[in-house]
């Protein structure tokens, strides 16, 4: 007994603290978000507040305004991670075949993740300005002055494609992040192994399929955990580029963020459940596949 | 460990913080005095406002000065919360408010804006200090009835902005073959000099991005509906889905149609700009953007024009900031002193020469007002006033928030029809 304690004691008295804060803040106060979006509570004080079940959820599945929003949320997250998974998987494979200036080009790639979102949106807002012709400013004038006049186009403004305008910068900010991964991921490859398969006669596509990807998907699935749930909470970038009104840019964090600056707390403790849900869908997942790993190689 | 610690920390600053917000809140309970008149009123007042820059801190500055001569011995607290046009303000308010620790007093936009805090029960009726004071012979009657709710008045109105005004370049004008001196008894009549404008190749009408959007479509349901179809609207009397309505939202896409393209893109100075350097003839815009003329020493009737907003000649269509008792205040006493000097005849002129706005109060002294204000002045006396939808008098923040929102999708998709649904579906939603 008094052994037991002292092998288990400590640990858990170590731990106690943060354990207690992270219950208390995240986990308790996800239960009281929840809590909050079964209620009836659309003004900022409510005085008797009455639970409704899942009606909030149910008008919010009605809300043409919020099934756009969902939908405009999946485009922005295929078009971001394409894009940087692309990107961040060239970039590597680049500086893995082994430039001169290596560091030079890792340093370029990677800064712009050091950029926050607000100050690269405000950049990126004149860039995308969707004024053409005369009035043409950022890339619209680019286009116009490069004789390619006919690439310009409504970015952000357009209705059904809008939001994709919108991952280019996010794209921009966070390739370099997945080139660094896979840089890793290509370094952690033994030289051993690409050697084996030349001496067995594999070509050099046959060493990419069969000995490199494979020894990259943990990487690549890390990437596209990382780089989506960012994406799935895109909020500051349209904040800064579009504004909280914008129709085209509309995702659910900005429609979140409404509904609680208007005091409709019900609403928008609902979408954020919402939120949490997608990205769940996302991260379970991988921690259940990563626990399985860590059980295997243990 | 390191993060306990962290956290610790961080405890103890939030707790000292509570204990300085305290200490500030609780002042001098015992030091109350009823009296009104200036000499006898003591403790301290903690003004709550969204002025922290610009001209709306120099209006402020110049009102606490006339502030501490009427009051030597109160004391202003500032307690302005900067940063998101008042919406970081009014979330710290909310919770302040939540946590039944008023301050003094703080600001709102009179009217609508208000009532969230009046079904809350967090603001005073302040009918009785009205009269007391004789602050009714103040203000014009049609500005009071906006202001009253189920017969009583519950903020002082501090300033006066007007909404539906339109600036021009007259040269823009002339080029285009357009009469500068022309004024416009209707829309329709502005519509086709604007479709002229765009001939030339100019553009007609300069807009930016969605509350500039809402502020020329309340402006294009004003000219339409007249004043007293447009205040039907907020109290039900108008239908949001009948014909009336959907006369001006066809009105308000043919305008839209009629504005630069790059309009998501701007805030309200650059659509002014686009007037001010010739590259749009006309711009809708609240009073306020007098000063981005006035800085760039452009002259009135020469350089630029102003008018109202054709098909609404004759009503003013207002806004105002004003202040309010908030139920629980400190020290009622001080806030009433404070009141009174929002009131006065003295603490509007010192306050609307530095901010650019008019004084609410008509008995106060605007002769050294602007030529623009001039004209403001003698309208506001005169016409009907009816209040702005865009900026908070006509209906509460969060029918605001759907009717913004209805007018970006439209924005975006062009769908008159749906635009409609949406209004419709707002009111039915808000005005119960």
């Amino acid at each position: 007994m008094n052994r037991g304690w002292r092998a288990w004691g400590p640990p858990v008295l170590l731990i106690l603290p943060s354990l207690i804060l992270i219950g208390v803040f995240v986990y308790g106060l996800i239960g009281v978000n929840f809590n909050t979006s079964l209620t009836d509570q659309h003004h900022r004080i409510g005085g008797d507040v009455a639970y409704v079940g899942f009606d909030n959820y149910k008008t919010l599945f009605q809300d043409d305004t919020f099934i756009y929003s969902l939908k405009n949320l999946l485009k922005y997250t295929g078009a971001f991670l394409a894009g940087t998974l692309v990107l961040g998987f060239v970039w590597a494979w680049l500086l893995e075949k082994g430039v001169k200036g290596e560091g030079f080009f890792r340093a370029v790639y990677l800064f712009p993740m050091a950029v926050s979102f607000i100050a690269s949106g405000v950049v990126w807002r004149w860039l995308l300005n969707n004024a053409e012709g005369d009035r043409a400013g950022g890339l619209n004038r680019l286009f116009e002055q490069s004789g390619l006049g006919f690439l310009q186009n409504q970015w952000w403004t357009d209705p059904n494609w809008g939001v994709v305008a919108i991952a280019m910068p996010a794209v921009w900010q966070l390739s370099g992040y997945v080139m660094a991964l896979f840089l890793a991921g290509f370094r952690g490859i033994p030289d051993e192994l690409r050697e084996a398969a030349r001496v067995d006669g594999a070509t050099e596509w046959q060493l990419y399929r069969h000995v490199i990807f494979p020894q990259l998907s943990p990487v690549a699935l890390s990437a596209i955990v990382i780089v989506g749930h960012m994406s799935l909470k895109v909020f500051d970038l349209i904040m800064a580029i579009a504004g909280q009104t914008n129709y085209t840019t509309q995702v659910p964090a900005i429609q979140m963020w409404v509904e609680f600056t208007r005091g409709d707390y019900a609403r928008s403790a609902a979408i954020g459940t919402i939120l949490l849900v997608i990205v769940a869908f996302l991260i379970i997942p991988y921690l259940v596949y990563t626990y399985r790993q860590e059980r295997l190689t243990r | 460990m390191n993060r306990t610690r962290r956290a610790l920390s961080a405890m103890v600053a939030a707790g000292a913080l509570v204990v300085l917000a305290a200490c500030g809140g609780s002042d001098d309970g015992d030091k109350k005095d009823t009296s009104s008149d200036g000499g006898t009123v003591s403790g301290e007042v903690e003004v709550f406002t969204w002025w922290a820059e610009g001209s709306e801190k120099a209006g402020l500055d110049a009102l606490v000065a006339e502030f501490n001569k009427q009051y030597p011995d109160v004391k202003f607290v500032n307690g302005a919360v900067a940063g998101g046009a008042g919406s970081d303000a009014k979330n710290v308010l909310a919770s302040r408010l939540q946590t039944n620790d008023p301050p003094g007093t703080f600001q709102a936009h009179a009217g609508a804006e208000v009532t969230d805090y009046i079904n809350n029960g967090q603001i005073e009726d302040l009918t009785q200090m009205y009269a007391d004071n004789g602050w009714n012979d103040y203000f014009p009657q049609t500005l009071l009835d906006r202001l009253t709710m189920d017969g009583k008045i519950y903020s002082v109105p501090s300033n006066i902005h007007r909404a539906n005004v339109v600036w021009a370049n007259p040269a823009v004008l002339e080029d285009a073959g357009v009469d500068p001196k022309a004024t416009y008894a209707s829309l329709d009549d502005w519509i086709s000099d604007l479709q002229k404008i765009k001939a030339a190749g100019k553009i007609p009408l300069s807009i930016a991005t969605d509350w500039t959007q809402v502020h020329l479509f309340e402006t294009v349901l004003l000219a339409d509906l007249g004043a007293d179809g447009y205040t039907g609207l907020w109290d039900g009397t108008t239908d949001w889905a009948g014909s009336e309505v959907t006369a001006a939202l066809e009105d308000y896409k043919t305008l839209l149609d009629l504005t630069n393209e790059d309009r998501q893109s701007l805030d309200w100075p650059d659509a002014t700009q686009l007037v001010i350097d010739g590259d749009a003839a006309f711009n809708v815009m609240g009073d306020w953007a007098v000063a981005a003329f006035e800085e760039q020493g452009k002259k009135l009737d020469t350089d630029y024009l102003a008018y109202p907003v054709p098909g609404t000649d004759g009503v003013f269509d207002f806004l105002a900031d004003s202040f309010t008792m908030p139920v629980g205040a400190p020290d009622p006493a001080a806030t009433e002193a404070w009141l009174s000097t929002v009131a006065s005849p003295e603490g509007q002129t010192a306050f609307n020469m530095k901010k650019g706005s008019i004084p609410a109060n008509t008995e106060a002294d605007t002769s050294g007002f602007g030529p623009y204000q001039q004209t403001a002045i003698e309208s506001y006396a005169n016409d009907e006033i009816v209040s702005s939808l865009a900026h908070g008098a006509a209906a509460p923040i969060s029918w605001l928030t759907d009717i913004t929102s209805a007018v970006a999708k439209f924005g975006s998709t062009g769908d008159l029809g749906g635009f409609q649904d949406d209004l419709a579906a707002a009111a039915e939603k808000n005005a119960g």
